[in-house]
């Protein structure tokens, strides 16, 4: 860690460089935004914007039953709860005739209820306040190390599911007439993202982990024409923000986590602009 | 409403064949148009499984324009698929379902909702293929002009199968004349009524036959 410290300072000459959790958090936001950018782009197309959303919600009952258990970590309860929340939410869904929007209002809710009842139990919520805003300078050497093997897991993923994954976004029942298996690409998406989601919530927070898995994509698609470029703006506005976002919070003293969103809107905005020059 | 059931594919001596290739068209395709999906993404997709966002399209690109040519589209490669009209989309779905060249066609009412040029190209088309290539088509059409003009085969049905054999004889049936007398009527209180879709007859046209080796 210390080697890659010292490359670090050596390419960066700035005052925030100095510090070794500046150095964490910008490594973080390397490796995790254009995860986010890449995810963000079939979230959008996918319309799963509210799904996403429910993510986060169920991220609530995830911690509880972490910290009631006691034997597990927070952090690996969540992620397995996240997975299981998000698989079944899909299979319900296609086992369902109701809407979409219902299933997840009533999965999203009933999950955010269970999890504030077990964290209030014994009356010790504050201890939970920290998660739903997150602190991205709260990452460690170690956390990194894990965010390198996420992030190739996620690539890699990303290059068997995405095919499929846009056949089915074009339309479910060509898909299927492509003998995709619907269910199960669906699953694989929904578990990619539950993961993604969970592990990034200590750092970016509850309340808006969400606005990373859309606003990169909503910028993208305003000036995109193909999947190529829909990737590689999604991906760089995704990266661009979050080290913007984190240099702004560092130098007027502000949340990292709501500067970033904050930027990536202004990102959205600002292509929203010039759409009428680049979609025809 | 959906049906499951099993279906056995066999050749002309009643051998099982295994799986046929099939193609399908679907009917008026529902999808997002402001997606950024160009024509050459939705084939790589369909085509490989090299990610269409990691890799250019390389050789599968004269492929691409081939497939396209076959449906007199190559020039919208590029284009998004939410830029394209409904007969233009319609002419790439049929390329899509060509490649691979398929046993058997399916068309689902493949021009709904496609103007009149478009109509007549498409159709155009799919009687090229008819000519040339070694596939059975199942069309399924309330275009009745379109389908006595081209079909082989045609069967008529009506919650069952109402008449069946070549477009001279179902069309001279009284049953035929019944049946769309009715429809005739339908379709007038449908309209007022304004339901999109009609139930009542369909006429599906085998035009090589439903089955070869």
């Amino acid at each position: 860690m210390t080697s890659i410290y010292t490359i670090l300072q050596a390419l960066l000459p700035f005052e925030w460089a100095g510090h070794h959790f500046m150095l964490n958090a910008f490594l973080a936001i390397l490796l995790v935004t254009p995860l986010f950018g890449l995810l963000s782009t079939m979230v959008v197309s996918n319309r799963m914007a509210f799904f996403s959303d429910s993510l986060g919600h169920g991220a609530f009952t995830g911690i509880a039953i972490g910290v009631l258990l006691g034997s597990v970590s927070p952090l690996l309860s969540l992620v397995l709860f996240s997975v299981a929340f998000a698989v079944f939410i899909t299979y319900i869904q296609n086992k369902s005739t109701a809407s979409t929007d219902t299933i997840i209002g009533v999965f999203s809710s009933t999950a955010i209820a269970l999890g504030l009842m077990m964290m209030s139990y014994g009356g010790g919520f504050n201890k939970f306040s920290s998660y739903l805003i997150g602190d991205i300078l709260s990452v460690t050497p170690d956390d990194i190390g894990a965010l390198a093997i996420i992030f190739v897991l996620v690539l890699a993923a990303w290059g068997v599911l995405f095919n499929r994954l846009l056949v089915l976004s074009i339309n479910a029942s060509f898909a299927r007439s492509r003998g995709i298996p619907s269910f199960w690409i669906q699953s694989a998406f929904a578990a990619l993202l539950a993961i993604i989601v969970s592990i990034s919530i200590q750092w970016v927070g509850i309340l808006i982990i969400n606005a990373l898995l859309v606003l990169p994509a909503a910028a993208a698609r305003n000036v995109a024409q193909n999947v190529k470029q829909y990737h590689a703006v999604s991906v760089l506005s995704a990266l661009a923000s979050g080290i913007t976002g984190l240099l702004l919070a560092y130098y007027f003293n502000m949340a990292a986590g709501a500067t970033i969103v904050v930027v990536s809107a202004g990102v959205f905005f600002v292509t929203l602009a010039l759409k009428p020059y680049f979609v025809r | 409403m959906p049906h499951t059931g099993k279906l056995h594919y066999v050749d002309a001596k009643g051998k099982h064949t295994g799986h046929p290739v099939i193609g399908y068209v679907p009917q008026y395709l529902r999808f997002d148009v402001s997606a950024p999906t160009s024509v050459q993404d939705i084939f790589c997709a369909c085509l490989t499984r090299r990610p269409v966002w990691l890799f250019p399209a390389g050789k599968l690109r004269a492929r691409i324009e081939k497939s396209l040519a076959r449906v007199h589209a190559e020039h919208l490669i590029d284009r998004r698929l939410g830029a394209l009209s409904g007969g233009e989309l319609q002419r790439v779905l049929l390329a899509l379902a060509l490649d691979p060249m398929p046993d058997l066609l399916l068309l689902d009412e493949p021009v709904s909702g496609v103007d009149q040029n478009g109509l007549e190209l498409f159709y155009e088309i799919v009687a090229d293929l008819r000519e040339k290539e070694d596939m059975a088509i199942i069309l399924i059409s309330h275009d009745l002009n379109m389908v006595a003009k081209h079909a082989d085969q045609v069967v008529l049905l009506n919650k069952g199968v109402i008449c069946s054999g070549t477009p001279e004889e179902v069309f001279a049936d009284a049953r035929t004349k019944h049946i769309f007398g009715l429809l005739a009527g339908e379709t007038a209180r449908e309209a007022a009524a304004d339901i999109p879709e009609s139930e009542a007859a369909e006429t599906a046209e085998p035009m090589e036959g439903g089955e070869r080796g």
